[in-house]
């Protein structure tokens, strides 16, 4: 038997590491990529986000699957039933997005949504979400506190309130050309609640860009309040010294308030506020004062009769 | 059209036998989304929305049947009329029951909470009570006991039943009212037409 003799290898033939590595990296994007392909289109659509951190706010609670988040919404901007934005959320473009920060800050500025979302760290929070409408989810955003982007205009001592605008544009948002609401939508917090640092600018969830049916490309999400307080699709943000009035506020006067914190004590004039059901759940649960957000949110609070600044 | 006038026994017990299948057929879809897991994210709400959508559905399609046979003539149509009611309350049934076991499960407190505290439930319970009384004396035999004139007289609760539901179909949306509005607009144009009747019957025996 003859000893084994290893064959001359060149150094000119060999394959330097980061080279094969790199070339191993793109065969597995390329396979995910073909994979991805034969997929139904919306789930390869879906943009990862990158360098996401995980957030001390997070609830030790089951998420609610991705499927239900994605797949019951309401946002009257692609119709009033649930199942309706998923469904033609499509034909909202959210690249090119800018938002208009203006109003009474030291610097305003109008910020793609590239430059947003490099503006801080993103951070994965997982909020509880209680709809007006008594159910609720368990959702994982990626955002960051909406301080970061208020400390970088500067808001003037006039600064008193924050009011968002979404998007209106009928072509891309059908459900805008019936009036049921007031278009575009409007919201709004105080200096201090938009302040909080539990306010959160969202700009993904699920690990992925938002999708449209979600409030693409940039929201806010305030989970201690109903979830209508939570604009989607933001197109302005302005600062303003007067208390803005909402969509809601608009179309209800006396059932939506501008507060709507979320309250077990106080309910809506025609149903209960007193338990929700979690969606995916059978029973109904008990609704938590301020959706159990409460050592974070109630000294904003103290002091005011939350019956009557509902 | 003049075709439709005149049907058979036969021919009106067929027509009869496509309907009962036709009106099992929402129950049906209901009970094969919810073996396939195809009731969406919150499945409870699905089935009280159904459920409640087809209680107004029947109703006004019975609502339909007298205009159609003093308009149209076709008198056969009055013998769907007990059948079609009938699945109106059964509809109206099942949405009671999806609230109390589903929804409520058994939390009788907070049922009668509701049943008293909230007006669109206080409403829309009260329409179903109505119709009670309908469906005991819907035999053949509850007829003849009452006797014709006594038992047209109850069955005209079914009016108040019916504007009770759409009262709160209207009542519980949170600000979309199209459907609500088209059920309302219908209800109208049928009790509209009962009451041109009505005076036209007024009109002829006074002459």
């Amino acid at each position: 038997m003859k000893p084994y003799k290893p064959p001359f290898i060149p150094s000119s033939e060999i394959t330097p590491r980061d080279l094969f590595e790199s070339r191993r990296k793109f065969m597995q994007l390329a396979g995910g990529a073909s994979l991805a392909a034969l997929l139904p289109h919306g789930v390869w659509a879906a943009e990862k986000l990158m360098d996401v951190k995980k957030s001390i706010y997070t609830v030790p609670e089951e998420l609610t699957p991705q499927k239900d988040v994605t797949s019951y919404n309401n946002f009257y901007e692609f119709g009033t039933s649930k199942d309706q934005p998923a469904m033609s959320a499509g034909s909202l473009k959210t690249r090119p997005w800018t938002i208009t920060v203006e109003g009474e800050v030291k610097k305003p500025k109008v910020f793609t949504i590239e430059e947003l979302l490099k503006l801080s760290p993103l951070e994965e929070r997982i909020y509880r979400l209680r709809c007006v409408e008594a159910w609720s989810m368990v959702v994982p955003w990626i955002g960051f506190s909406l301080s970061e982007l208020i400390k970088q205009v500067e808001p003037t001592g006039n600064a008193k309130f924050v009011e968002f605008v979404t998007l209106h544009d009928p072509e891309q948002m059908p459900g805008q050309k019936t009036a049921v609401l007031e278009w575009p939508y409007r919201e709004g917090l105080r200096m201090d609640e938009a302040m909080h640092p539990l306010t959160l600018l969202t700009l993904g969830l699920y690990g992925e860009v938002l999708p449209n049916q979600n409030g693409a490309p940039v929201r806010v999400v305030m989970p201690w309040k109903y979830g209508f307080k939570s604009a989607k699709s933001i197109v302005s943000i302005r600062f303003v010294e007067k208390q803005p009035t909402t969509s809601w506020m608009k179309a209800g006067p006396n059932e939506y308030g501008f507060y709507a914190n979320v309250n077990p004590e106080v309910d809506h004039p025609r149903w209960t506020q007193a338990k929700e059901r979690r969606i995916g759940e059978f029973l109904k649960r008990k609704t938590l004062m301020f959706n159990g957000y409460a050592d974070e949110v109630a000294p904003l609070y103290s002091g005011m009769d939350l019956t009557k600044s509902f | 059209m003049m075709l439709l006038k005149n049907l058979n026994n036969q021919t009106i017990a067929w027509i009869k036998a496509v309907i009962f299948v036709l009106a099992l057929f929402p129950l049906f879809k209901l009970g094969i989304a919810a073996y396939s897991d195809n009731l969406g994210a919150n499945p409870i709400e699905k089935i009280t929305h159904r459920t409640g959508y087809w209680t107004l559905v029947f109703l006004l399609i019975t609502l339909t049947l007298t205009p159609i046979r003093r308009l149209l003539g076709w008198s056969w149509v009055i013998r769907l009329r007990r059948m079609l009611g009938l699945f109106a309350f059964f509809y109206g049934c099942l949405h009671f029951l999806t609230y109390m076991v589903l929804d409520q499960f058994f939390d009788w407190e907070n049922i009668i909470k509701d049943i008293v505290k909230r007006p669109y439930i206080t409403v829309g319970f009260s329409a179903l009570l109505l119709m009670i009384p309908l469906a005991i004396t819907s035999t053949d035999s509850m007829i003849r006991k009452l006797g014709g004139k006594r038992w047209r007289w109850l069955h005209s609760l079914i009016y108040i039943s019916a504007i009770g539901g759409v009262a709160h179909f209207c009542w519980l949306v949170k600000k979309d009212l199209t459907n609500p509005i088209t059920f309302a607009i219908l209800l109208t144009v049928l009790l509209c037409i009962r009451i041109i009747f009505w005076l036209k019957k007024l009109r002829a025996e006074k002459s």
